[in-house]
């Protein structure tokens, strides 16, 4: 059995999905490229900044 | 003196075996076309994703109690024969017990809903609509 930690969790989703989004959304390979690696950063990186915005509110 | 412009002309016959092929075997669809490239990023992300969501013990719905439960196995349903597999071979909890199989429950719905976002994408190159 796999038993990940949150934040492994929302990698490895933002990874999958990603790669999905980056060849569905765009037609030429090198805006595929572009297009994944920038919903990769958004999903991650919101991740991190809502996290954090949580904590800051419950202290 | 008037001018023809090119039309984009459909494509006869049964349409929808990209669609189908897309649904039932995650980058099926792309294979079908010649697309291997993208057929097999989409095997290993969809594929990837259903089963990481199997190894964390997350839940494959087979009936709805309410209208969240109903979404969830629209979801699941969306990974074709994966998802008949895994009922076939009781593969899944039958609930969510322990806190990855709720990120494992989260994973094998999404991996159905990013399943039928590939089998339209293979829809899309089939007809023409996407180059």
């Amino acid at each position: 059995m796999f038993h990940p930690s949150h934040f492994t969790a929302v990698l490895l989703f933002a990874l999958f999905t990603s790669v999905v989004f980056g060849i569905t959304m765009r037609s030429d390979p090198k805006q595929m490229v572009r297009y994944g690696a920038w919903c990769f950063l958004l999903f991650a990186g919101s991740a991190v900044v809502l996290s954090w915005a949580m904590f800051l509110i419950a202290r | 003196m008037a001018t023809t412009t090119p039309k984009a002309v459909a494509p006869a016959g049964f349409q929808y075996g990209a669609l189908i092929a897309g649904w039932l075997i995650p980058g099926g669809g792309h294979f079908l076309l010649g697309k291997w490239g993208r057929g097999l990023l989409l095997l290993a992300s969809i594929g990837g994703m259903f089963f990481l969501g199997l190894a964390m013990q997350g839940k494959v719905y087979t009936s709805a109690h309410d209208i969240l439960d109903l979404l969830a196995l629209v979801g699941d349903l969306g990974n074709g024969l994966l998802f008949l597999v895994s009922r076939l071979a009781g593969w899944g909890a039958d609930s969510v017990q322990v806190t990855s199989a709720d990120y494992g429950r989260a994973f094998i719905v999404v991996a159905g809903l990013l399943n039928i976002i590939a089998a339209v994408d293979a829809h899309s190159l089939a007809i023409g609509r996407k180059k």
